[in-house]
Order: structure tokens, then sequence, then C-alpha cells
């Protein structure tokens, strides 16, 4: 999502060319802010990937595929769809611990994320101010270096909550076939002391899925919107890790 | 049922093995586990003063499928669980005691055996109405469980009804239906659920309890791990057809025949935890399984409402229209999505106009 921040006082340097570009000044070259460092990036794309690995293979374990013809032993469909879930989800599982790691040794940008300024007055002006822009009530967006305030509380609570949820979901249901003594189920079996009828952690993970693919729709939507109508590089910015303001 | 200072040698006694095999057993079994000279006296000793384990068997709200299942028992068979391993001393639906005779064991034994009776109890009190929806020997049986309760050793709860509510506790639960250890916490309890639990499992438990004179090991949900630890999902028979992507489509269908995987009909195997898919059912005769039709998951924390049995995905009810987490997805997503679609195109029409103005200013 869109990024940036309205704090012109912790200032890159290179954001004096916004400001010469407020006072009316043509910038020489388009200003750029180092954002995303490469674990934010390689993390980002990973968990993308894995996230709508996890999602098709997800949705045909609780809907199967038509069924298949022949000897059991000559195939084994419903074990490699399950496979892959569980193999895309350790992987989600892992990038998401590197990228919680990344947050504490990275730049600032990389802890926005996992947590919202709920004590700040001016971040929620600043989410008011987002919510108009989208309500098509502001002409003119706020740029920002980071996440814009909307988008922080977006990431925070459909991404970085959701997923987490979806981690201890996974892992209380991958725990049921490793069996009571695994460390799956030592970590996460508390799970099972909160919902005692595994059927339900199987409907919210379903429901955790689909909310996924809410915040996927929102997210990739505000990402291209914002690329194109808030004058700064959202989609590149994530591949090259710079920030990249237009006039 | 049996006078309630039985030991366990009055019993060996009582099925025909005379005092002189009985202390050639107490000397052999003391040398195989190579005790000192003193073990074979004190194993006879203990046989002969050791009071065989009495067993109080309450029936709150349920429907005694628990005990129609418990007399089924292959191995142990029930009359050896009943009449040679416990001193079951109160139970009211097969005992010959009535009225205040009944009444009078149940103080008896907690006067008695302080601390060292097991309490069975199959189904649960309602508490509603101060428990008026049961009334047994002309008190609330909650409170008669309660009493009972204070001195037992510890409290077996028999099935679904006293391990989780089951269908009196089913929604809307009109008479609070509860199930025990809600009602008693200070004491250890063990669920045997299953609607009602196989036969060689309840027996199985009442067997290791008497033998061991502790409670069997646990699992986070109080079950005996023995028995609860595995899915019927991890030991079907079918497993091999999931696995595969074999699936019934429709009841009697080619699939149903050739006795493919159950999941698609609704199967409750990969939620539920139990050994049908192990011990069985009827003396290891079959499981609903192996009979055609899905795993119902009736050991399961209320499984009487968590939709059809027949469907894969659990109905929601909390939205109003009786829906799956797929429908209630997909609506919320595809509103998501019309919304993104909407907004976009708003964000077209806007910018398009702009720049019509930017145009016309320009000039």
């Amino acid at each position: 999502m869109m990024d940036a921040v309205a704090r012109p006082a912790e200032a890159e340097p290179n954001l004096a060319a916004i400001a010469a570009d407020a006072a009316g000044e043509h910038a020489v070259g388009r200003p750029t802010v180092y954002v995303y460092e490469a674990p934010v990036r390689i993390c980002h794309w990973v968990n993308a990937l894995a996230i709508v690995v996890l999602m098709i293979t997800g949705y045909l374990i609780g809907t199967p595929l038509p069924s298949v013809e022949g000897e059991a032993s000559a195939s084994f469909v419903m074990g490699y769809i399950r496979f892959t879930h569980f193999a895309a989800g350790q992987v989600l599982a892992v990038f998401f611990l590197a990228r919680i790691f990344w947050a504490f040794v990275g730049n600032h940008h990389s802890r926005q994320i996992f947590y919202i300024p709920v004590h700040r007055k001016q971040f929620w002006k600043e989410v008011l101010h987002e919510i108009r822009w989208y309500a098509f009530l502001e002409r003119e967006p706020k740029m920002y270096v980071g996440h814009n305030p909307l988008a922080q509380t977006a990431m925070f609570t459909g991404f970085t909550l959701f997923v987490a949820f979806m981690i201890v979901t996974g892992f209380a249901l991958y725990s049921e076939g490793e069996g009571i003594d695994s460390w799956q189920y030592r970590l996460f079996g508390w799970v099972f002391s909160i919902w005692p009828n595994s059927q339900d952690v199987h409907t919210y993970h379903h429901l955790g899925m689909w909310a996924l693919v809410m915040f996927v729709t929102v997210h990739v939507y505000a990402a291209i919107r914002e690329d194109i109508m808030s004058r700064q590089s959202i989609i590149s910015s994530m591949v090259s890790g710079e920030r990249q303001f237009r006039e | 049922m049996g006078a309630a200072t039985e030991t366990f040698y009055s019993v060996i006694r009582r099925q025909g093995i005379t005092r002189r095999s009985f202390h050639k057993f107490c000397s052999l079994t003391a040398t195989s586990l190579g005790l000192g000279p003193l073990a074979a006296s004190r194993i006879a000793n203990a046989l002969e003063t050791k009071p065989r384990t009495p067993v109080i068997w309450m029936h709150g709200l349920e429907c005694t499928c628990c005990s129609e299942s418990f007399i089924r028992s292959a191995h142990p068979l029930v009359k050896d669980a009943v009449l040679s391993m416990i001193s079951l001393d109160y139970d009211d639906t097969i005992m010959a005691a009535a009225g205040h005779q009944a009444e009078e064991i149940l103080e008896e034994t907690r006067a008695k055996y302080k601390g060292q009776y097991i309490l069975a109890v199959e189904g649960n009190p309602p508490l509603n109405e101060g428990g008026m929806f049961c009334i047994d020997g002309g008190k609330p049986f909650v409170e008669k469980l309660k009493l009972m309760a204070e001195d037992a050793m510890a409290i077996i709860a028999w099935g679904a009804c006293a391990s989780w509510g089951c269908v009196q506790a089913a929604k809307p639960n009109p008479t609070q239906a509860t199930p025990i250890d809600k009602v008693i916490t200070n004491k250890p309890i063990i669920k045997v659920p299953g609607c009602p639990p196989i036969a060689e499992v309840m027996t199985g438990v009442v067997t290791f309890i008497t033998t061991f004179g502790k409670l069997p090991e646990l699992d986070r949900q109080g079950r005996p791990k023995m028995f609860y630890s595995q899915r019927i999902h991890d030991k079907c028979y079918r497993r091999p057809h999931f696995d595969a992507g074999q699936f019934v489509e429709e009841w009697d269908d080619e699939a149903a025949r050739k006795g493919h995987c159950l999941y698609k009909m609704g199967c409750k195997g990969p939620t539920t935890y139990n050994a049908c898919s192990t011990v069985r059912w009827n003396g290891g005769v079959s499981f609903p399984i192996q009979s055609g039709h899905g795993c119902i998951g009736c050991s399961e924390d209320g499984f009487w409402d968590k939709g059809s049995f027949y469907d894969r995905l659990t109905t929601i009810k909390q939205f109003g229209i009786e829906r799956n987490a797929d429908e209630v997805g997909m609506v919320a997503a595809g509103t998501v999505g019309a919304a993104v679609a909407a907004h976009a195109a708003v964000t077209a029409v806007k910018r398009l106009a702009g720049k019509r103005d930017d145009t016309k200013q320009d000039h």
C-alpha cells in the first residue's frame, strides 16, 4: 500500500526536493526515498505468493476437486494439495517471523505494519483525511514516505493480525495430524482450549481466508490506484525499494 | 449390588479358586516380579484386605445409551467389570434396590468410603429453575450430584451429555443443561465422550482406574489419551481414498459402493477424537464409516449445533440465515470486490472530469 509520512522533520535528505516542489519550483529530477529494505521486499513477495497458494489449496481442502478414478494407490491428489498447503503455510510462518525480526533491526518504515499509534491525535486526523480522500472529498492526497495512516491501520488489522490468526489456527489444525506429542500441539494446542471442537477452528480458519481475500482485493486496488492518483510510486517501490515522487 | 466391603480375595474365592491356588498365584507373581521373600504374603494380604473400588453410577438428563453401551462390553465382559473388578454399589437403572433402600446406599458409601469411591455420572444436571427439570429421589439432580461429588475420589463423566452437554444442551438449551465439569470444579474429572461412548472404552477406563488406583493420563480436554488422542480420520481405513482424492459424491453412487472417502458427504472424522476407527463397535464388528455413513462427530463439543451431519462446511448461524464459511466469505468478498470496482469507476470518471477542467483552465 501507499506510504510516506507527513513528518518532514524526521526527513530523509531527498524530502527537501519535495519541499522545493511545494514551493512552486520544479524539482530537477524526481525525488526518491529509500523506503523498503531488501528483507522487507523479499518478505512481501514471498508472503504474497504463499498467501495465494494457501488460499487456492485451502479452498480445495474445504471443497475438494471432483473425484479421481482408478485405484487409490495410483493417485495422491488430496495428499499433494494438503502438502502444498502445509508447505506454503510453514513458509508463510517463517517469513512472517523473519518480518517481525526485521521490524526490530530495520528502518522505521519496517515497523509500521506492526502497530497503530492509537494515542496520537494527529494520526487519527490523518486517517480521517485519508478516508475523505478515498471518499472523493479531498482533491489532493497527502504524500507519505511510508504507509499513510489509513494504510497503516489497514495493514495492521487486515494483514498482521489476520495472518497471525491464520498462522496460529493453521498450526493448531496441523497439530491434529501431527499428534498431541508434537511441538505444534505443545505450542498451539491452546487454541482447542478456546474452541474444544476443532470443527469450529476449521470454520474460523476458513472465514479468516475470506477476510484475507478481502484484504488482498483492497490492498492491490489501493496500491494501483495510489500509484496513479497520488503521484508517487507504489508498486515499483516494492520491487526497487525506492519511492519516487512525481510532480 | 454386592456387599460394599467385598475384597478381590472374596471375589476370587467366589469364582471357585481355592485358597491354595490363590497363594500359589501370589508366590508366583512375587517371584516373577523379582520381589523379596516377604512379597508373596504382602500381595496376598493386599488382595485379601484391599476393598474393590466402590462405584456410584448416577443418571442425570440422559437417554441411558451410555449404560446400554456399557453392558455390551466384550473386552472385558461387562460381568467381569461389574462383578469382579469394581463394586458397583449404586446404579439406579439396573440395581435391584429401589426407593429409600437405594438412597441409603448413597449415604452409606459416602460415609464409609469418604474420598475413595468413584462417581460415574451419566447425563448432566439442568440448572435452570433451580434444577427442577431433573428430579431424582425427590430432589433436583444437581443437588444429589454435588453431594456425592464432595466425597468422591474422582468423577467419570460418561458420554457427550456429561462431558459436553449433548442434545439437551443444544441451542437454545431451555433447561440450561450443563456438563459436569462446569458444575463440579474441585474434583478430578475424566471425560469419556461419545453418544454413547464405545463399550470397551468405558470398561477400559474403569479397568485402568481400579487396577492402578489412579486416573489415566488425560488430554487438554480431560479425555483419556489412550482412547481420545487421535481423530477418527487419522486411523480411518478409508483414509487412502481421502489422500488419493476419491470421494463419495452422492449417496448410492459408484464411489459409495466401492467404499471411498465420505468427506464430501459431511463425515466429521477429521474433527472427531474417538477410538471408533480402531476399537470399533459391537465387539469390533464395524463402525459408522465402515457401514457406509459418515461420522457425525458425536464425541465432540456441541455436535448438534454445527449444522447438518451431511455438510462438509459448518453452518454459521450468526449470520441470520444458515450459511457456511464459503457462502459468507464469497458474499463478503464479492461485496468488497464490487465496492472496489465502483470506487475505481468513480475515480476514473473524476479523473477524466478533472482533466477536462484542467484543460479548460489552461486555455
